[in-house]
């Protein structure tokens, strides 16, 4: 068995998902046996694709050209299946970021092979992989088994461990996909980064905002904690409906559905759309004036009082704990 | 321009989602099935587009006669034309976009759209899928599209940030939350959607690759304690979030 795990890279660093990605299809191959090809793609990545050496891999491939330094849903998908058909890769490993989520289907196509996306965790049973995969945006787990020879499947970012570096150390080969001008058809001319931002479905801590906080000019507050606790932005659909957030920082079945280790719902009360999207995440903290409201349903941690006096004293705790 | 939109029926978001007694479907039973909410996006962009450009819209919906509510829907919004796929059959991504492609080739359309995933299986695979196998460019999870001579420039979300796409059409885009606001149907609308026809077609089997051996409902979380009802609880929660937790 062949493991072809896509290591993602942007602007030229690697990003914690291609750990992930590797260390998964290690974690694999551990019980099914067989290799692992780590698949890094870009301008000039032969460098950055070296320091995924102790993950795992067996082997690591840098496809580079100066044309592939910018994301091309059309060349990337094809260099990765080319490289699966070369290395002839029984799985393909890609992240459910929204670069491995556009090249994915692309590369399940071109190779006849069965997807499935968004995967949670992965099981051997008889030699074959299952995976699960929420549905629903989280209101069921469904448990899928490829068929095809080739299976493609994209993890969900945050979900899988990362590993530790071991001495088992893989070297790189450069290796050339010839690519068309054609095969660069869907191309992407411009990145915009919101600096320092950290996106929501990326976060390992997130602090959301509900209608409760009763207006726009409310969620310094929540920028604030979420700046202490190094996390990320979030907000339920009433708030973003409302304007009062940009719609890539909802979470929920019409929005993002998150698993970071801590999500703290502040004056949110937990539409059924709300929750499936964040009831997966390790520790929730919920914070309301209605006790009644359905978030304390799932929360770990519950005080039912005013917002707007609690979250400026975690803030100011957490701080004292962090010595900030 | 001719523009396509392709369409699914699917449980409202506000659903609670029960398993079936198979175990490997979900439980239909008082669950009302919607247009998903993305395709929303993705029909009134066509719409739009027809209405700088002239042309006509065409929706297309692969499932049973119960689609036929969503395609009025579509109608009644303003597209010209509706198309039933009409398959029962249980279908995975590979299979619906093989289905999908086989029509959208017949009808060589300009531009191709769908909602960035449909809030059932939430594969979002669909469209890009359509577009590798009729070999199409796209632009998926599009949050920003202007199309002038023949020329597509899209914006779609990245993770903390946007990237712009220039492509040519024809070509295939999944439309994201935030694309445009969406029309409600008008009266007029919504009553002569009513006695247009809806064209059906058969689309041929096809195998389903990724097989669902079983479907659960997530491990259900016990709420937890609550610590307290003002302020005097923070220092205990920030405490259990450092020690008990171990997330902070």
């Amino acid at each position: 068995m062949k493991i072809l795990a896509f290591a993602e890279q942007r602007d030229n660093k690697l990003k914690k998902s291609a750990f992930e990605v590797v260390h998964t299809a290690r974690t694999i191959a551990d019980q099914i046996g067989g290799e692992v090809i780590a698949l890094v793609i870009g301008d000039q990545v032969q460098v950055i694709a070296g320091e995924l050496g102790g993950y795992g891999a067996t082997k690591i491939l840098a496809v580079q050209q100066p044309k592939l330094g910018k994301y091309s849903s059309t060349a990337y998908a094809k260099v990765i299946a080319e490289i699966a058909k070369k290395e002839q890769a029984d799985i393909i490993l890609l992240p459910a970021t929204a670069m491995g989520r556009d090249s994915a289907p692309r590369v399940a196509v071109k190779l006849d092979a069965g997807i499935a996306s968004d995967c949670i965790a992965f099981k051997v049973d008889s030699g074959n992989i299952i995976a699960t995969r929420p549905v629903y945006a989280g209101k069921a787990l469904t448990e899928i088994k490829i068929n095809s020879a080739v299976k493609v499947f994209t993890l969900r970012p945050n979900v899988f461990p990362a590993g530790t570096s071991t001495s088992m150390a893989a070297k790189v080969e450069v290796t050339d996909i010839p690519l068309a001008e054609s095969d660069f058809a869907s191309l992407v001319i411009e990145t915009t980064q919101a600096s320092g931002k950290i996106d929501v479905a990326e976060a390992d801590i997130i602090v959301s905002g509900g209608r409760g906080m009763k207006g726009p000019e409310n969620f310094k507050m929540i920028e604030d904690l979420a700046g202490v606790l190094g996390g990320a932005v979030g907000a339920s659909r009433a708030v973003v409906d409302a304007g009062w957030r940009p719609h890539n920082e909802q979470v929920g079945q019409t929005g993002k559905t998150v698993s970071p280790s801590l999500y703290i719902a502040v004056a949110i009360s937990g539409s059924i759309q709300h929750l499936a999207g964040m009831s997966s995440s390790k520790y929730i903290v919920a914070i309301n004036k209605d006790k009644d409201a359905p978030i304390f349903q799932i929360a770990d941690y519950g005080i039912v009082a005013d917002a707007f006096d609690i979250v400026p004293a975690i803030m100011l705790e957490t701080k004292m704990l962090l010595g900030k | 321009m001719k523009l396509a939109v392709c369409i699914n029926h699917v449980p409202d978001t506000a659903a609670k989602i029960n398993i079936a007694s198979d175990g490997k479907n979900i439980d239909k039973t008082g669950v009302t099935f919607v247009l998903n909410p993305y395709d929303e996006y993705a029909i009134e962009e066509c719409l739009r587009l027809k209405e700088k450009n002239t042309g006509e819209v065409i929706a297309i919906s692969l499932g049973g006669d119960s689609h036929k509510e969503t395609l009025r829907k579509a109608l009644a919004m303003g597209v010209d034309k509706a198309v039933l796929l009409k398959d029962e059959s249980p279908r995975d991504s590979f299979a619906v976009a093989r289905a999908l492609a086989d029509y959208l080739k017949e009808i060589s359309a300009d531009a191709i759209f769908f909602g960035k995933q449909s809030v059932d299986s939430d594969d979002a695979a669909v469209g890009t899928m359509v577009a590798e196998m009729l070999g199409l460019p796209s632009v998926s999870v599009a949050v920003k599209l202007e199309i002038a001579n023949g020329t597509a420039t899209a914006e779609r979300e990245i993770e903390g940030g946007k990237e712009k796409v220039q492509i040519t059409l024809p070509a295939v885009f999944t439309a994201q939350k935030g694309l445009n606001e969406p029309r409600y149907p008008s009266l007029k609308g919504i009553m002569s959607s009513k006695n247009k026809p809806i064209e059906e077609k058969a689309p041929a089997p096809s195998q389903v690759k990724a097989e669902v051996l079983a479907m659960r409902k997530p491990p259900s979380k016990n709420a937890g304690k609550i610590i307290g009802t003002d302020v005097n609880a923070v220092p205990e929660l920030v405490r259990l979030l450092h020690e008990e937790a171990k997330v902070i």
